[in-house]
């Protein structure tokens, strides 16, 4: 169990784009230490320059996203305990910066491709005067949403973009998370239906649950937003009788 | 994205705008600006224990001293109670005032809810004397009612808390890892994971305890400064034409000790304001020009740590002067280990002007900490001196050889200013309060006592 005293090796990426290639060190471990500790460790005894990017160090702000022996994990909510254990007897543990996403260097990648996709989203647009009502069921529905902490770590694990590369067709599960939790908030008046469909592109998604799986909101990214959106769709675009209903009630649908 | 802001320009008095680095691929950017807002935050990261991340490296309030402005009330740092205390590695992360709120019990080693014994005066009789009328504190709140009795003393100001856990740790009554307890199991797995949901996450995965189940360990953190830019009240604006501060850089409206919650209210009120008179002040002037040589001499600043040929790592002298700094000017100060404090600080921004952090400018940690260390010595200092020079006890700031409010101490300012590089001290009156503002408090005030006299006589 004991961590204190324990030497520790490690396989930490270094460098920039081509040129970067895994490096090794090797630490002394304290009693309770998470990864990012180890990081900061080498960093302050033996390699100043390592990037690293943190900041709450409390699995709040999401922005110490790596791959920790392969698995997409926030560095500062992974037990050393738990890697030590993982990791076997005489191994390096291997830390990566997440695969998806343009490397900067070291551990630090480029995650502006989300910000891009979300200012795309057209906002909340609700009631002007104050006067509504909602039961909080519905508001209950929303709030794992609000969890989000946009590590971006289901967006590196997604295949439609790790592996396809498809970042302008797919808005990847956190933007869609973003867009469940505005098109299911009981006051909105706003249509993205459309945009969903297409340059969102909802239907790329094939419901592998890799994404829910790593989320460490513990959010139900594809069953509670995914799903729901993509019924959505298939209820505007596919169910003849809702179109006809719509036609004889004249709403206003863009398609 | 993620600039950092190093030096503010100036035209004669007044500013005219930044110069920030990127953290990406350290290029440099100059900005002209009418009028410049700090809103940089705080400087809790000068002690090594401390809830706030690694942006509270007190930027904004050593620019502003830089380029001329008044820091005021920087002896007055606040420590919140309750902080994780176990393992080492999450040392400091906050454990949020919700958990007494909601009725968590602070004991000793020895079982005692030790907070009945350490009311101060000034509270006397405004909490809870039995664990049966905190009780019922918490029930008659957690279910919505008006409270009909006495908040349990728990909930006294937290300089109060955070001292009276330093007490029981140096009698010998602290928990196994020098804390004390903190218990809301008895609220319930139900409700704690309803009302106190990342609470119970935070525990769970970084310290391998259910807070449903046993208790948390806890202990005094460095949270907040009341210290801050000297601004005007209205304006926001600070004795630099220009130049406004907004938020925790900012000081004045905490005094001595801020109250939980004070502080988001705090940022939306004269954020606003910060942001409108800033943008008036604008409206009349014309865009004032880049002074090149400004630029170069703030660029050459900058590089400096990356063109020497080697060095000590920053990381150290940043690990070392934040255990310095916890050690002599924490939650309980003494003449003389402030004084050493003093000569430490020398010392440290000695070694900070030969450190080295390798010698590329992309996103390389080492160089922006190599930066940072720069006004963690000077914010430190002028926190040290203001609180060597105040000598009495009062709020946040809290002196060993004073024990004790000063009347006249507390109509005593702070004023922390620099000149020829040096930083120095002096002593001004406490502006007194505008008169509509503390007839609306009288007002508040007598109105709190009235409802309480009602309660006390139709109640129990
Ligand atoms: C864990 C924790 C919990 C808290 N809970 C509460 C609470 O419940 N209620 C309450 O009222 N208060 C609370 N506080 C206090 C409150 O959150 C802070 O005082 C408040 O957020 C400060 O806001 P700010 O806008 O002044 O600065 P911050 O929110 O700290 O923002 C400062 C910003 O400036 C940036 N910055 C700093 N230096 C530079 C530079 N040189 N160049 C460019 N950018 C820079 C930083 O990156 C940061 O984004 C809490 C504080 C902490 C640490
Ligand atoms: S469920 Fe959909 S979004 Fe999530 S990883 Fe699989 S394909 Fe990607
Ligand atoms: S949905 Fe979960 S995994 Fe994705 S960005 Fe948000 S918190 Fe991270
Ligand atoms: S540092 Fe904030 S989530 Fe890890």
């Amino acid at each position: 169990m004991g961590l204190k005293g324990k030497t520790q090796d490690f396989n930490i990426m270094r460098g920039e784009g081509e040129d970067a290639k895994l490096e090794s060190f090797s630490i002394e471990l304290d009693e309770g230490m998470v990864v990012l500790d180890c990081v900061h460790r080498i960093q302050h005894e033996q390699q100043p320059d390592l990037a690293v990017r943190w900041n709450c160090k409390a699995g709040k702000c999401g922005s110490c996203s790596a791959e920790i022996n392969g698995r997409p994990r926030l560095m500062c909510m992974t037990r050393m305990s738990d890697v030590v254990e993982e990791t076997p007897e005489g191994q390096a543990i291997e830390i990566r910066p997440m695969k998806a996403f343009p490397h900067v260097k070291d551990l630090v990648t480029d995650v502006s491709w989300n910000y891009d996709v979300a200012q795309r989203i057209k906002p909340i647009n609700g009631p002007e005067t104050m006067d509504w009502e909602f039961n909080q069921m519905e508001a209950d529905r929303v709030q794992q949403f609000r969890e989000c902490i946009e590590c971006f770590l289901c967006v590196n694990t997604c295949h439609v973009l790790r592996d396809h590369a498809l970042f302008d067709d797919f808005a990847g599960p956190r933007n869609l998370v973003r867009l469940a939790q505005y098109e299911m908030h009981p006051l909105d008046t706003e249509d993205r239906i459309p945009e969903i469909k297409k340059e969102f592109g909802v239907e790329y998604c094939n419901i592998t649950r890799c994404c829910t799986e790593v989320c460490p909101a513990g959010i139900q990214i594809t069953d509670d937003a995914i799903i729901q959106l993509k019924e959505r769709v298939v209820d505007r675009y596919y169910d003849p009788l809702q179109r006809i209903w719509r036609t004889i009630t004249r709403q206003n649908v863009r398609y | 994205m993620e600039y950092t802001v190093r030096h503010l320009l100036k035209e004669g008095d007044r500013v005219t705008g930044c110069v920030a680095y990127t953290r990406v691929d350290g290029d440099f950017h100059a900005f002209s600006a009418k009028s410049v807002i700090l809103a940089t935050g705080g400087i809790t990261r000068c002690w090594s224990v401390c809830s706030g991340s690694w942006e509270y490296t007190g930027d904004g309030h050593a620019l502003a001293l830089w380029a001329g402005a008044e820091l005021r009330d920087m002896e007055f740092v606040q420590f919140h109670p309750t902080g994780m205390v176990w393992p080492p590695s999450v040392r400091g992360i906050l454990v949020t005032e919700g958990v007494r709120g909601e009725g968590g019990r602070l004991t000793n080693s020895e079982g005692d809810r030790f907070m009945f014994n350490y009311v101060p005066e000034m509270f006397a009789g405004d909490h809870a004397e039995t664990i049966e009328e905190s009780d019922q504190w918490v029930e008659e709140v957690v279910s919505g009612k008006l409270a009909t009795v006495r908040r349990p003393p728990e909930l006294l100001t937290r300089d109060v808390v955070a001292k009276a856990i330093n007490s029981e740790v140096k009698a010998g009554r602290g928990s196994p890892h020098g804390g004390a307890f903190l218990d809301i199991s008895h609220r319930g797995e139900e409700a704690i994971l309803k009302k106190l949901p990342s609470m119970h996450h935070q525990f769970k995965e970084l310290a391998g305890v259910d807070i449903s189940k046993e208790p948390m360990e806890v202990g005094p953190t460095a949270h907040y400064v009341m210290g801050g830019v000297r601004v005007n009240a209205e304006t926001q604006e600070s004795n630099v034409p220009g130049l406004f501060a907004c938020g925790e850089v900012a000081s004045g409206l905490h005094g001595a000790n801020r109250l939980g919650g004070n502080s988001l209210s705090d940022l939306i009120t004269f954020g606003k304001r910060a942001g409108e008179h800033a943008a008036k002040r604008a409206e009349d002037l014309a865009q004032p020009g880049i002074e090149d040589t400004q630029v170069q001499s703030a660029i050459e600043i900058m590089l400096a740590p990356l063109n020497r040929e080697g060095g000590e790592n920053p990381g150290l002298i940043y690990d070392e002067m934040r255990d310095m700094m916890q050690a002599k000017v924490g939650i309980i100060r003494t003449k003389e280990e402030m004084t050493e404090a003093m000569a430490d600080l020398l010392a440290f921004n000695k070694r900070q002007e030969a450190c080295f952090p390798g010698s590329s400018r992309k996103y390389n940690s080492g160089w922006h900490q190599a930066l940072d260390l720069k006004n963690m010595v000077d914010v430190s200092t002028a926190a040290t001196l203001a609180a060597l020079t105040r000598e009495e006890s009062r709020g946040g700031h809290t002196r060993d050889d004073f024990p004790g409010e000063i009347e006249a101490w507390g109509k005593i300012l702070n004023i922390i200013y620099m000149e020829d590089g040096e930083i120095k001290i002096r002593q001004e009156d406490v502006e007194p309060m505008r008169e509509d503002l503390s007839e609306a408090i009288t007002e508040v005030k007598t109105m709190i006592a009235e409802r309480a006299a009602e309660q006390a006589g139709g109640g129990n």
